[in-house]
């Protein structure tokens, strides 16, 4: 029994030693594609990032020509997704509407991510900064966010068009309103690791061989902080589309012009009853977005996490 | 544990206190002006303005109104309506209980969906039920609330013509047919709201069991000759319950944040409804007030939950 085991483990270093080095990236890969939800959830959310980054140069149809002759189609073979009141396609409008949903997605999260990680840093790494920031962490949690949101795009929207242009304007509005908001939990999260990390030896000898603060944050500890941040910032980006949607549905988001998921709904939910299609396509592409996003944030949970990979 | 209580207690005033600066900055900071209802006015001569500027207080710099506006508001008085000329005060009571109604019964129905749910999911982890319900909550914390409020009404009122999409805030129940009635245009705001909730608690469940389940007491529990259902119900989940009360307790906030989605689709005369309003014709004092009604709900239940913890569980110590 001994000796098998000894034969067992040294057979195992054998083959160790012949395997191509494996870093922890690759580790969480092979662990992530065992997450069936999540593969489908990648694949699903390639497609649809793809499509709206290059659908718009394959599908051609204009997405403001009015045409009141074809106004309300259902889906048919000329408009896959059908016509809105003014007899616009539809399908253009959700390619191009999409791009600006996920960037919007991908943009406030990068900001909120941002903001929490240096808060973070600095709180869980310099004692003296922790009880202050963490009075204004608590103090942004306990602020109601929808209300606040809807209060300061409307107050503020006008100006910003005024300095920005109506595009521009109101997405450096909401991009920035969302991310503002929503910085907290990873200044918890990265406060909570820094503060654990901050004790190990390996920052010790990091200090000892005269390292100084900001390279002793940046190189050595913020590295081991990224995974959790990684799994918040890929349900984060879900969350603020959500958000964007909600915004632009209650009328305080996009211009028409502009036709992100949530202003197409806004713009279709007065013609349910003879043109339901009109709010089905957009609402749909939220939810499997959405939804896709929040399957790969679960796989890469499950991959990042070190107690599961073997 | 009653000193624990107090000093959180105490903690929650100086944060309503900031939380109310930063509401009324926002809005005197924005540069919009409060009179522009009359501001359009041709005909309103630049002294009639003036005068009504000052007859309100607003040629005073704005941390004086905010000083002046707070001391009105703990004494209970948030100010007039610049729309209906009432008192915000009672506006807000007149459709409070529309939307406590619904939070409320939205909520019950999310947590006794979820609870459930969550146990058998986690009980049979890996089974076909536990993946049938992970992929619905997963589906159901994905949909935006006002995809699944236009959804309902598709398939509920415009296809089946069952139910009503428009809530009649008028109906007086007197009989059974109008408690009917009563019920039936209440079904579609509270679906949207509890669905969406029970979903994520679901999930919060699950997971606070799994923790549980391979703990040596469950273990204990077993080798007694305990009852599985005995086993489950009174160890597992009530251990597990812990945690999960400050959870949903802590999730009342979002609920009545969804709360002002979910009124303006069905058109449910709530607050939530009232500040979508308010903030559309720039209806200051009501919008200060009802979004200051959200900062204290946040609060407060922040602090129900961690006094709920504290009460709940022994183990832990406060100093």
């Amino acid at each position: 029994m001994a000796t098998a085991q000894v034969r067992l483990t040294g057979a195992a270093q054998a083959d160790a030693f012949q395997r191509p080095a494996r870093s922890l990236w690759t580790d969480a890969w092979h662990q992530f594609r065992r997450h069936r939800l999540a593969m489908v959830g990648l694949v699903v959310l390639t497609f649809l990032v793809l499509a709206t980054l290059i659908g718009p140069y394959l599908w051609t149809a204009s997405l403001s020509d009015i045409d009141f002759s074809r106004s309300l189609q259902g889906p048919s073979f000329a408009h896959p997704f059908g016509t809105d009141d003014l007899g616009r396609d539809l399908l253009a409008r959700a390619l191009s509407g999409g791009r600006v949903s996920i960037a919007v997605g991908l943009t406030a999260v990068f900001i909120a991510i941002t903001l929490g990680t240096s808060i973070g840093a600095f709180a869980g790494y310099f004692s003296k900064l922790d009880s202050p920031l963490m009075r204004l962490t608590d103090l942004f949690l306990s602020l109601p966010v929808l209300p606040l949101l809807l209060v300061i795009i409307f107050l503020f929207r006008d100006t910003l068009r005024g300095m920005f242009g109506p595009e521009v304007g109101i997405f450096l509005m909401i991009v920035t309103v969302i991310g503002i908001l929503n910085w907290m939990p990873v200044a918890r999260l990265v406060r909570a690791s820094f503060l654990s990390l901050k004790q190990k030896e390996f920052v010790e000898a990091a200090r000892s061989v005269g390292d100084t603060d900001g390279r002793i944050i940046f190189r050595h500890i913020l590295p081991n902080v990224l995974s959790p941040v990684l799994v918040a910032a890929t349900i984060g980006v879900g969350g603020a589309i959500l958000t964007e949607s909600t915004l632009s549905f209650l009328g305080l988001g996009f211009p028409p012009d502009l036709p992100t998921w949530g202003r197409l709904l806004f713009d279709a939910k007065d013609y349910l009853d003879f043109a339901p299609h009109w709010a089905l396509f957009p609402g749909l592409c939220i939810f499997l977005t959405v939804l896709s996003i929040n399957f790969i944030g679960d796989g890469l949970r499950d991959a990042l996490d070190p107690r599961k990979t073997a | 544990m009653g000193r624990y209580i107090a000093r959180r207690l105490l903690i929650a005033v100086p944060t309503l206190i900031a939380i109310s600066f930063v509401i009324y900055a926002i809005l005197a900071l924005a540069p919009i002006d409060p009179l522009s209802q009359f501001g359009a006015d041709p005909r309103v001569p630049p002294e009639v303005r003036e005068n009504i500027r000052h007859s309100l207080g607003l040629d005073q710099p704005w941390p004086i109104r905010y000083a002046k506006w707070f001391t009105a508001l703990i004494q209970g008085d948030l100010g007039y309506s610049f729309m209906s000329h009432t008192p915000v005060l009672g506006l807000i009571m007149q459709r409070l209980p529309n939307t406590l109604a619904v939070v409320g019964v939205a909520y019950l129905v999310g947590v006794l969906i979820a609870i459930p749910v969550g146990m058998i999911s986690a009980v049979k982890r890996y089974s076909l039920t536990d993946h049938v319900a992970t992929t619905l909550a997963f589906m159901g914390f994905s949909t935006p609330t006002f995809f699944l409020g236009l959804l309902l009404i598709i398939i509920f009122s415009i296809t089946l013509r069952w139910l009503p999409f428009i809530y009649n805030s008028n109906l007086q129940i007197t009989d059974l047919e109008s408690l009917g009635v009563q019920i039936k245009q209440s079904i579609m705001p509270i679906a949207v709201l509890g669905l969406g909730n029970a979903a994520l608690l679901t999930r919060y469940v699950r997971s606070e069991m799994l923790e549980h389940l391979p703990l040596d007491y469950v273990r204990t529990a077993r080798s007694k000759g305990l009852l599985e259902r005995v086993v489950i119900i009174g160890h597992v989940l009530r251990n597990s319950l812990i945690p999960i009360v400050t959870l949903i307790a802590l999730g009342v906030p979002n609920v009545f944040g969804g709360a002002i989605v979910t009124e303006s689709i069905f058109r449910v005369p709530g607050i939530g409804e009232m500040l979508v309003r308010a903030i559309g014709e720039g209806d200051i004092p009501v919008v200060a007030a009802v979004v200051f009604l959200f900062a204290v709900l946040v609060v407060g239940f922040n602090l129900i939950a961690d006094v709920l913890y504290a009460v709940l569980d022994p183990r832990i110590k406060y100093s």
